[in-house]
């Protein structure tokens, strides 16, 4: 930190000596490089992948910038703990965060504050004062009304609806069926009928099984809304298995490259989900900032992130992104390239 | 002694039924046989696990590594037809039993020469196998458009009014049932865990028997690990995580010993079925997704209760070694 100090001043001497402002950014990204803890939910993950994707493409683009990517290897919150105190203990600089679980990480997360390391979560959030700053990928709002502009579109604006989620105790999960649910009583969502919620705890075979009961248990559902990846693909299957691609459609949150199949097939119409790369890149930008000018980045603050614009944090320093991206036939297999 | 297994087995038969009965009391449409179909291509992986899970505890043993197995297989076979979609899927059949084995040899080895508890053994090796899985494919999925389509069409295959999937599981149950009422090998499964002390006199290497069943298992296990893929379509890290526990409690509501030498091909199907009508049901009754774990849970105890009535050999002796 003194080292710091004293290289910042060099800098500002610099400055004052008459050298370019370019100048003083160079002596910025000669010392030593931010190092930026990425920590995602788990690894092997394809959505956490394209979020250090565009992550690493914000370092390149600030210079001076290291991520080290990382995270347990189940979703669980004991295995996040493991790799925070990993990153405590290399020194990180800043640390940002998905959490699998917003509470039981807090005290680690706490600790690493207390040893002046900048902190911040991304795409699920960590308890308040656990974290300076929270970036939503999108906000609970959009998404829900995003899942139901997408069913409404595929069964053609009215029938009856399923919705197959996660486990029944998955907090994001239950606050966009919280929403979907408001939307349903309002007048431009009035055809839709939502009839059951099933839950497919994430597993293929389970998600697999709930939504062959779901097909016969509502033989004339037209519709299934699934927000979650896992729960998405498998529903896809076990519809097409059923023979009914194309009379029940399905459509929810997942990643082209796990739907590509099912989009050609016909069963799923048009997903959406948020632009993780953007996501990653945006983390990195605000997380790079906290480092550099602690200032600037905090609750009530709006903050530049390079490409991607401008992002507001309100006072609870709680930030969105915008409304997920809808992809379909005709761009899902350029995506599905990239994540 | 051969009557009263044959009784439970008739006994567990009644207690499928009733739970089948009741589940078409509150959902007629559960008993149709296009539902039926379903239920046993859901099924069938879990009793085709089980039948190999029930040679390594008819030894006095345990595999705990099957579902690990089970994911290492299907993620290989996934990417080599990812890799080589023109190969078709002989392959992939032929190849997934042979890994599998290699992995359940690997466990029967430890047992076998190294005389390592199995529990320890395949509770190291679920790590192992589950590891691999990160390390084969890097994190990565393999998704359905990135399988060909002999890969997934093969255990869809309609014969006969059923899949291939579920054929099968008959054709296993059927080999199952005559290899071990039939053949000396067979019959030297029960011997080795029944009573090691007196196989042994016997001239049966209870060691070698205890090898056999792992490789068995892990042969299934890797079967299973192609037909999961290809079934669900989908290849990730975490395929079938905790599935083991799935296979060993069908084993026990069939009635086979934990300690050792008891049980019958027939009522590894039974419970293997009565755990799939469970799961099936559960859903489709409308059971609060709360309770769903509870009450499928209870319904295994009082199973295993009503079933293990004058079953008097000791627990114990599944930590004991398995030799004289």
């Amino acid at each position: 930190m003194q080292r710091r100090r004293l290289m910042a001043g060099a800098a500002a001497l610099l400055t004052m000596a008459g050298t370019t402002l370019a100048g003083a950014n160079l002596a910025m990204a000669a010392d030593k490089p931010v190092k930026l803890g990425l920590v995602a939910k788990s690894l092997g993950n394809g959505f956490f992948d394209a979020a250090n994707k565009g992550a690493n493409e914000a370092a390149k683009e600030l210079g001076g910038v290291e991520i080290i990517y990382t995270g347990p290897t189940t979703t669980t919150a004991e295995g996040q703990i493991e790799v925070l105190n990993a990153l405590i203990a290399q020194r990180v600089d800043a640390i940002a965060i998905s959490a699998n679980d917003p509470d039981a990480v807090a005290p680690t997360l706490k600790k690493a504050q207390a040893r002046g390391i900048k902190v911040m979560s991304f795409d699920s959030g960590v308890a308040e004062d656990a974290r300076t700053v929270h970036l939503a990928p999108s906000s609970d709002a959009l998404i829900g009304e995003a899942c139901l502009n997408l069913i409404s579109d595929a069964i053609g604006g009215s029938g009856k609806i399923a919705i197959l989620s996660a486990t029944p105790t998955s907090t994001n999960q239950n606050v966009w069926i919280g929403v979907m649910k408001k939307d349903l009583a309002e007048d431009r969502f009035k055809g839709l009928d939502l009839v059951t919620i099933a839950y497919g705890d994430d597993l293929a075979d389970k998600s697999y099984r709930e939504t062959q009961a779901l097909l016969k248990q509502h033989p004339d559902i037209q519709g299934i809304i699934s927000p979650t990846t896992i729960g998405i693909v498998a529903g896809a299957k076990a519809i097409e298995d059923q023979g009914l691609s194309g009379k029940v459609w399905i459509t929810g949150l997942g990643l082209p490259s796990e739907l590509e199949g099912h989009v050609k097939s016909g069963t799923v119409k048009s997903f959406a989900i948020w632009n993780p790369i953007d996501l990653g890149y945006s983390t990195a930008q605000i997380a790079v900032q906290m480092v550099r000018t602690p200032d600037a980045v905090g609750p009530g603050k709006t903050v530049k992130v390079g490409r991607v614009g401008e992002i507001a944090f309100d006072d609870k320093g709680l930030g969105a992104m915008a409304k997920p991206f809808t992809y379909d036939k005709s761009n899902v297999e350029e995506f599905a390239k990239i994540f | 002694m051969r009557l009263h297994k044959i009784d439970r087995d008739v006994g567990l038969f009644v207690i499928t039924l009733l739970l089948l009965g009741g589940v078409a009391l509150k959902f007629p449409d559960f008993i149709t046989p296009r539902s039926l179909a379903d239920l046993l291509d859901d099924t069938a992986i879990l009793v085709l696990l089980a039948l190999g899970q029930m040679l390594v505890l008819l030894t006095r043993a345990v595999d705990l590594s099957v579902a690990a197995n089970l994911a290492l297989t299907g993620m290989l076979v996934a990417l080599l037809n990812q890799a080589h979609p023109g190969w078709g899927v002989l392959p992939v059949v032929i190849l997934s039993p042979l890994i599998g084995a290699l992995l359940g040899a690997f466990n029967g080895v430890l047992v076998w020469k190294l005389k390592i508890p199995s529990i320890v053994v395949t509770l190291g090796t679920l790590s192992v196998y589950r590891g691999a899985v990160y390390v084969a494919s890097g994190g990565a999925w393999v998704n359905s458009n990135q399988m060909s389509e002999s890969f997934l069409g093969f255990i869809r295959t309609q014969m006969l009014g059923l899949t291939v999937l579920s054929w099968l599981a008959v054709v296993g149950v059927i080999l199952f049932a005559l290899a071990l009422r039939l053949s000396v090998t067979g019959r030297n499964f029960y011997a080795a865990g029944g009573n090691p002390g007196a196989a042994t006199y016997a001239g049966i290497d209870v060691g070698w028997m205890q090898f056999l069943a792992f490789t068995a298992s892990g042969a299934i296990a890797g079967l299973a690990g192609y037909l999961w893929v290809s079934r669900f379509a989908v290849a990730y890290t975490d395929v079938a995580q905790g599935f083991e526990l799935q296979v060993i409690a069908a084993c026990v509501i069939g009635g086979v010993s934990i300690s050792g030498g008891v049980g019958t091909v027939a009522g590894v199907v039974l419970g293997a079925l009565f755990l799939g009508i469970i799961k099936n049901a559960l859903p489709l009754v409308g059971v609060s997704p709360f309770w769903q774990m509870a009450i499928s849970g209870l319904v295994i105890t009082i199973a295993v209760i009503l079933n293990a009535r004058g079953d008097h050999s000791s627990p114990r002796r599944i930590l004991e070694e398995a030799r004289p």
